[in-house]
């Protein structure tokens, strides 16, 4: 089952990295939102899955079942997607500030920290 | 001074630092006078150590110091013998005096204070380098005396050149500090002790490994920067752009003494080898005639005196290297000759200057009426310079022949080198002790008080006893404001060139005291030095006699051969200091060219050369070692609702990628996004399938808020070779990860931690949620520093949303401002 | 009050009287849900970031129905100030263990009894529920800045 499943994980990379290697940030945005889901998709297949059994301790028992879903990438992904969540806010009012500043959503046109005709630094002391 | 004293020795060397804390607050409310309680922290030291100069006397050497990093064998530790122990009074006797003149120096400057601390900041650095017995305190107080001496040199930051000069002088000396730490490092690995008491045991294990010529350079380049050898010597002359004061103290008695202080202390460790008693030598030798010589061309007091500094530093590190017997006593005996007599002149120049306006030797004349104090100074300083009995200059001078002189043809070049420099040290220190001062009287600028910026202009020059009835006597026959010198600034020229003659006169105290002690630490074997004032008729003698002769000669034809240095000068015409100018302005061309280069301003380059980078180092590993993974069996267990599942997720990650609406591409995000939640939903994920399902509700409203605001294009831009270009850089990353998720899934799983928190969730954690457990409890910091990520993102989201680019501010609703 | 008209369009398209009535009702039972998911978390599934973002979708809902003004009367304080205050609470929860002389950060637990009920009480609970008050402050500042920004 991890086999198959780490194919649909390599889709999720392409698509957020085709998309990310675009001029137009909307799009990046979006890339950037899909290679969150892909890299906690492959954390919680590099752990194994089992179906259908949460990690939870049963009444009156002491640890997990052997069926029971490794509990140590579900908790590395469950912080993650918030984090990265709050990252993609971010990153979209960044997106939607530098739109409304610079009037362009096209990252080539997009030059102000770095403009075309930077003049060289001054030599003296 | 005995092991009990260890907690004083700490104090003592920690005080500088202290006062220099205290300086500026101290100044705010003495003035000037503040001088006098901060010379008291230098003279108590100098006080201090003074008590150890009989046991060190008598052979004795003071270990002491604190564990500092023990698992690495770092401490913090001195070693106090002749050597240093000579080095520690001359900082602190000197350090003293220097306060004092710099007191009256810069007497109204609004800076004074910052100045008090930062010469105390370089003398509690200085005093580090000379007691380190570990490597890396002394590497640490070694760069220390860089940056403080940058800070003194920089210190009329609002002129160019000095800010030049110190960032010149931080180049060259703190780049020779990364080179001595490399060498003390490679030192340290050869013999595996990093104290220099130690080191010395060990010094025939170093001479023979292999590291040693790369130890012995690097550690040169240490050495040689800091005491301004040939070809490092530019950085001394420009850093006279540095207050008088500092000049005397730094650049003639103490840092730039630091790299021979370094030879001394290494050459029982390093010395008696070939590459050391030739590089030594030739370097020195050709600081001491390439100084002299640049040094006559000049016509500044304080250039004429910087060059003479440059070639009595070679004369040392050349008597350092030698090797024959008298030459370390020489050294010795040379170095605190110098360090009084050139500290004398510095604070005589610095005098000139203060009063008549100018340093201009051929603007001078006629002083001595005005000035005889400062005169007087200077006429003693200068025959101790120019090597006449009784001074103690006299007595290095003869040391050094004595163990030049011999009959091969070493040390015929040698001591031919040695005459010439002397003679024209001679002649120099004659010209910057009498020809202001003798002649006819000029016309001259007048005194400018707290010279350098600054002053409290038409002040009275001074209101003290000693010097106003000299005042009121000259002031008939002379121009009514060149006077002598202010008292504090008397002080401190006078004391060394006293101080000089003493040492000359009562040799054989002096010996004792310090310099046979101090040659003994050099050698690390019992030395004893005989040399007096009473000439006697022998080599050595002949050769002074020829030195003074020489110096005679060149100090009356003085402009003809001024003319000719700076012929001869302007003839070669390119030197080290344009050379470093250069390479600074290449430094900074190299840099913008890489950085326009690199940084060429292109998101998707950026972003390009990254996934590229991955790619590579995903795929690139299995490639060369083949270790594909083995491609997956379809799996037949899978539930008709599962394919189902990820089959949507793949609609909906094309789907995105093709939308050419916003309500499209936020619809289709949305699509992959759930489909992720019911997977983990699926394989025993509940927490997760949850909060992946807030998420993407939450993601799916935000986005739609923003991009109602924002144009999509109806289309991707990307066509023909670009659209190949991308989807292969994203293709090979696709494949890279799944390729490296099915080598990781067919490996044997490492079940430890999983087993470590299954078994003790419930027992210790009291947690049946075993994912919750982890989160809150045991990996709980890591999540505090989660949480506080998501605290600063929402912080920075209201920053970027209520800073309008317009200026206007949006007030929230609670904003006090907008009730007001 | 909207200046672009895709915005007023897709705000009219929710903003139906239905949705509008039911907003605050909804709101109220998300955020109890949302504590109770963050109080059962320890041994159920839940946990202080699920039931944060309930809560911080609670209010966003509410947000998009009444306006933002009607949210940061009815949060009373500040959002940003919330999750400030969820940070420290945590940050309190890691630092009572030094007082106790174990390392920081380390679980301490205590079950009184009150009124006939043992009740768990912990350090683990306290740094969950710093977890949920920056989760719900950090996100519904976010989700309120960005619904805001239709007044301007």
């Amino acid at each position: 089952m991890e086999g198959f499943m780490a194919i649909v994980v390599g889709i999720f990379f392409t698509v957020a990295i085709y998309l990310m290697l675009s001029q137009y940030i909307i799009r990046i945005l979006l890339g950037v939102a899909i290679l969150g889901n892909a890299v906690n998709m492959l954390l919680f297949i590099a752990g194994r899955v089992t179906r259908e059994a949460p990690p939870i301790i049963g009444k009156g028992m002491e640890t997990l079942p052997a069926s029971a879903a490794n509990p140590l990438p579900q908790a590395l992904i469950l912080t993650a997607i918030v984090i990265s969540f709050s990252f993609f806010a971010f990153l979209l009012v960044l997106a939607y500030r530098a739109y409304q500043t610079l009037k362009t959503d096209d990252t080539q046109q997009m030059r102000l920290a770095e403009p075309e005709d930077a003049s060289p630094p001054p030599l003296g002391y | 001074m005995a092991a009990s004293d260890a907690p004083f020795i700490f104090i003592a060397l920690i005080a500088p630092f202290l006062a220099a804390v205290a300086a500026p607050a101290l100044t705010r409310v003495l003035g000037h006078w503040a001088a006098l309680p901060l010379a008291l922290v230098p003279a108590g030291i100098f006080a201090f150590f003074c008590r150890a100069l009989g046991d060190v006397a008598g052979g004795q050497a003071f270990t002491g110091g604190y564990l500092w990093v023990p698992s690495f064998n770092v401490s913090y530790s001195w070693l106090i013998d002749g050597l240093s122990l000579t080095f520690v009074l001359l900082i602190s006797g000197i350090g003293a005096l220097i306060l004092l003149y710099a007191g009256g120096y810069l007497k109204g400057h609004p800076q004074q204070g910052r100045f008090f601390s930062f010469i105390l900041m370089f003398m509690g650095s200085m005093l580090g380098v000379v007691v380190s017995d570990s490597f890396l305190m002394l590497f640490i107080y070694w760069e220390l005396t860089s940056i403080t001496s940058f800070l003194l040199i920089g210190f009329d930051h609002s002129r160019e050149a000095s800010r030049r000069a110190a960032i010149q002088a931080l180049v060259v000396t703190g780049g020779g500090g990364l080179a001595l730490l490399a060498g003390l490092i490679l030192v340290w690995n050869v013999t595996g002790v990093s104290t220099i008491s130690l080191l010395i045991e060990y010094a025939p294990a170093l001479k023979a490994s292999p590291y040693y010529f790369a130890a012995l350079l690097l550690i040169l380049g240490g050495a040689f920067t800091k005491s301004a050898q040939f070809p490092f010597h530019f950085w001394l002359p420009n850093a006279m752009e540095a207050p008088t004061p500092v000049s005397a103290y730094l650049h003639s008695a103490t840092m730039v003494k630091a790299g021979v202080f370094l030879l001394m202390r290494l050459q029982p460790a390093f010395g008696d080898t070939a590459p050391w008693e030739t590089i030594l030598p030739v370097f020195g030798g050709a600081t001491l005639l390439a100084g002299t010589v640049i040094g006559l061309r000049q016509t500044d007091l304080k250039l004429m005196l910087a060059y003479t500094t440059v070639a009595s530093l070679g004369l040392l590190v050349m008597m350092t290297g030698f090797g024959t017997p008298h030459a370390l006593e020489s050294a010795a005996l040379y170095l605190v000759a110098h360090a009084l007599f050139k500290g004398a002149l510095f604070m005589v120049a610095g005098a000139v200057d203060h009063e008549a306006g100018t340093r201009d030797i051929t603007r001078l004349g006629g002083l001595w009426r005005a000035m005889p104090v400062t005169f007087a100074a200077a006429m003693l300083a200068a025959l101790s310079m120019g090597g006449l009995p009784p001074f103690l200059g006299f007595l290095a001078k003869e040391e050094v022949y004595e163990a030049l002189a011999g009959g091969n043809p070493r040390a015929i070049a040698f001591t031919l080198a040695a005459v010439i420099g002397n003679g024209l040290m001679f002649a120099l220190a004659f010209a910057v002790a009498l020809k202001p001062f003798v002649g006819a009287e000029r016309p001259l600028p007048g005194p400018h008080h707290g010279s350098e910026a600054g002053t409290e202009a038409g002040a009275p020059p001074s209101a003290l006893p000693g010097t106003s009835p000299a005042r009121g006597e000259i002031g008939q026959r002379h121009p009514p404001h060149i006077h002598e010198a202010p008292f504090l600034m008397l002080i401190g020229p006078v004391v060394l060139a006293i101080s000089g003659l003493m040492a000359g006169i009562f040799s054989g105290a002096f010996h004792a005291a310090i310099s046979a002690p101090m040659a003994s630490a050099i050698a690390h074997e019992a030395r004893e030095i005989t040399i007096s004032a009473i000439p006697h008729l022998s080599l050595p003698f002949a050769l002074s006699l020829a030195t003074i002769a020489l110096g005679v000669i060149v100090y009356l034809l003085l402009d003809r051969a001024r003319e000719a240095a700076a012929a001869a000068l302007e003839s070669i015409g390119w030197g080290p200091d344009q050379g470093f100018d250069q390479a600074m302005r290449g430094l900074i061309r190299g840099a913008h060219l890489v950085t326009t280069r690199i940084q060429a301003g292109r998101l998707e380059t950026y972003i390009m050369v990254v996934f590229i980078t991955i790619a590579a180092a995903l795929l690139l590993p299995m490639a060369i070692f083949s270790e594909w993974p083995t491609w997956p069996a379809w799996p037949a267990d899978a539930g008709f609702h599962e394919l189902v599942i990820f089959a949507i997720a793949v609609i909906g990650l094309f789907a995105v990628v093709v939308a050419g609406d916003r309500l499209t591409a936020i619809v289709s995000l949305g699509i992959q996004g759930f489909s992720v939640a019911v997977i983990f939903m699926l394989y025993g994920a509940p927490d997760l399938a949850f909060t992946q399902f807030m998420v993407e509700t939450l993601s799916v409203v935000i986005l739609a808020l923003v991009m109602t605001r924002l144009d999509l294009q109806p289309s991707d831009h990307r066509h023909g070779r670009e659209l190949v270009k991308d989807a292969i850089i994203a293709l090979a990353c696709g494949v890279g990860f799944a390729a490296l998720l099915l080598r990781a899934v067919q490996a044997p799983f490492n079940t430890s931690l999983t087993d470590f928190f299954n078994a003790w969730s419930k027992v210790v954690a009291h947690g049946s949620n075993v994912v919750n457990v982890i989160i809150v409890d045991f990996r709980g910091t890591d999540t505090l520093g989660e949480i506080a990520v998501v605290t600063i993102t929402g912080l920075a989201i209201l920053a970027l949303i209520r800073i309008r680019g317009t200026g206007t501010v949006k007030p929230a609703d609670n904003d006090p401002e907008r009730s007001a | 009050m909207d200046t672009s008209g895709t915005g007023r369009s897709a705000r009219r398209g929710m903003d139906t009287l239905i949705f509008r009535t039911m907003a605050p009702y909804l709101t109220a039972l998300m955020v109890l849900f949302s504590v109770f998911v963050l109080l059962r978390g320890h041994n159920e599934p839940g946990g202080g970031f699920i039931g944060g973002l309930i809560a911080a979708s609670a209010f966003a809902i509410l947000g998009i129905a009444s306006g933002v003004s009607a949210v940061r009367r009815a949060l009373w304080f500040d959002p940003i100030t919330i999750a400030a205050a969820g940070l420290a609470a945590s940050a309190l929860a890691g630092i009572v263990s030094l007082f106790a002389d174990v390392p920081f950060m380390t679980a301490l637990w205590v079950f009184p009894n009150i009124f006939g009920t043992e009740v768990a009480l912990s350090t683990p609970m306290l740094f969950d529920i710093g977890v949920y008050l920056v989760v719900t402050g950090a996100i519904t500042a976010i989700a309120l800045a960005l619904e805001e920004r239709e007044d301007d």
